[in-house]
């Protein structure tokens, strides 16, 4: 598989549940269980990124800089700062704290 | 005079609010293009994600798995971004009795159905502004977003190596700002922590990208017996 398959299919696979939703009768979806699973499996799969993203490098668990630039994140999301400032503010810290140290 | 005062106010505010929610999420697709390039994707294909894709979590997914485990991760990617899309699938189920659209249109209402375009279009209260919400917020993001993902896929490219510049920090980042608005309620809150220490510790012993979609799974045990 090419990364451009991969794109391709994998965005026919998100549009696929956008299509799903405009065409099933609404009763299908309404359970709370099956609503509450989709609402956290969000949350989870976000969370898992965070992780991934955040504490792990080549497939090794890594603490590095971007556990400060993960701090001044939060606070900034705290503080509700726009995403792109909240973005720019963690690259800003991991970038610095690699230069000096 | 005053309930068409009225309703002009309500109709100038649903103006202001879909290009204000429009502009903010549209402004983030410069950090999704320059994180896509920064994983190894060419600006064209960050673009075909933008385009095609439309979901920021799942773009985000797709390329933060493709970044951990490059083309032995693809499985895991396209799977990563269609989880990630399920909601899509219930906002369309909201959407479509206030839409009231078949064949291209429906195609087209589809597509733009997000987090952003369903929550502007219901939080309006008359249903022709909901419409409207929905078609304005859905149509302006839809050109924001893909405009700055290019701008972010040129700037990133012309970055290099994106450690130097933090990059690899704003993806971490950019997750915590997708998943911080959910953080309400001791079961988010759990499932959150489980999953992150789930994906982090799970990530040395199986295949790219497999950590995430098991600690995914933690979704069924919180969610099935309710809160």
């Amino acid at each position: 598989m090419t990364l451009t398959v991969a794109i391709l299919i994998a965005s026919l696979a998100v549009y696929s549940w956008k299509i799903l939703g405009h065409s099933v009768p609404k009763s299908l979806l309404k359970s709370p269980r099956v609503s509450r699973i989709a609402g956290l499996l969000t949350v989870a799969l976000l969370s898992a990124l965070v992780g991934v993203q955040g504490f792990t490098s080549s497939g090794q668990i890594q603490f590095d800089a971007r556990v400060p630039a993960l701090l001044v994140a939060a606070i900034f999301l705290y503080l509700r700062a726009p995403f792109i400032v909240m973005v720019a503010a963690a690259a800003l810290v991991a970038a610095l704290v690699r230069l000096w140290f | 005079m005053k309930p068409r005062d009225e309703l002009r106010s309500s109709k100038s505010s649903v103006v202001s609010t879909s290009v204000g929610v429009a502009l903010a999420t549209g402004l983030y697709g410069i950090s999704f293009g320059a994180l896509a390039v920064s994983a190894g994707l060419e600006i064209w294909q960050a673009m075909l994600l933008s385009l095609l894709m439309f979901s920021g979590g799942s773009q985000f997914a797709f390329i933060g798995v493709f970044a951990s485990g490059g083309g032995a991760a693809y499985a895991a990617a396209i799977a990563g971004a269609w989880l990630l899309g399920v909601r899509n699938g219930f906002y369309g189920v909201t959407m479509a009795p206030i839409l009231q659209k078949t064949g291209l249109r429906k195609i087209l209402a589809a597509q733009l159905t997000i987090d952003e375009s369903t929550a502007v279009s219901i939080a309006q209260d008359d249903p022709q502004l909901q419409r409207k919400g929905f078609w304005l917020t859905g149509t302006l993001i839809y050109i924001f977003w893909n405009l700055a993902s290019l701008l972010g896929a040129v700037l990133g490219n012309a970055l290099g190596d994106p450690a130097v510049w933090g990059l690899d920090a704003a993806a971490a980042a950019a997750f915590l700002g997708l998943v911080w608005p959910r953080l309400k309620g001791r079961g988010n809150l759990l499932t959150a922590l489980v999953a992150l220490v789930v994906a982090t510790i799970l990530t040395p012993l199986v295949p790219p990208g497999v950590s995430i979609l098991i600690a995914g799974s933690s979704a069924f045990i919180f969610g099935w017996r309710g809160k």
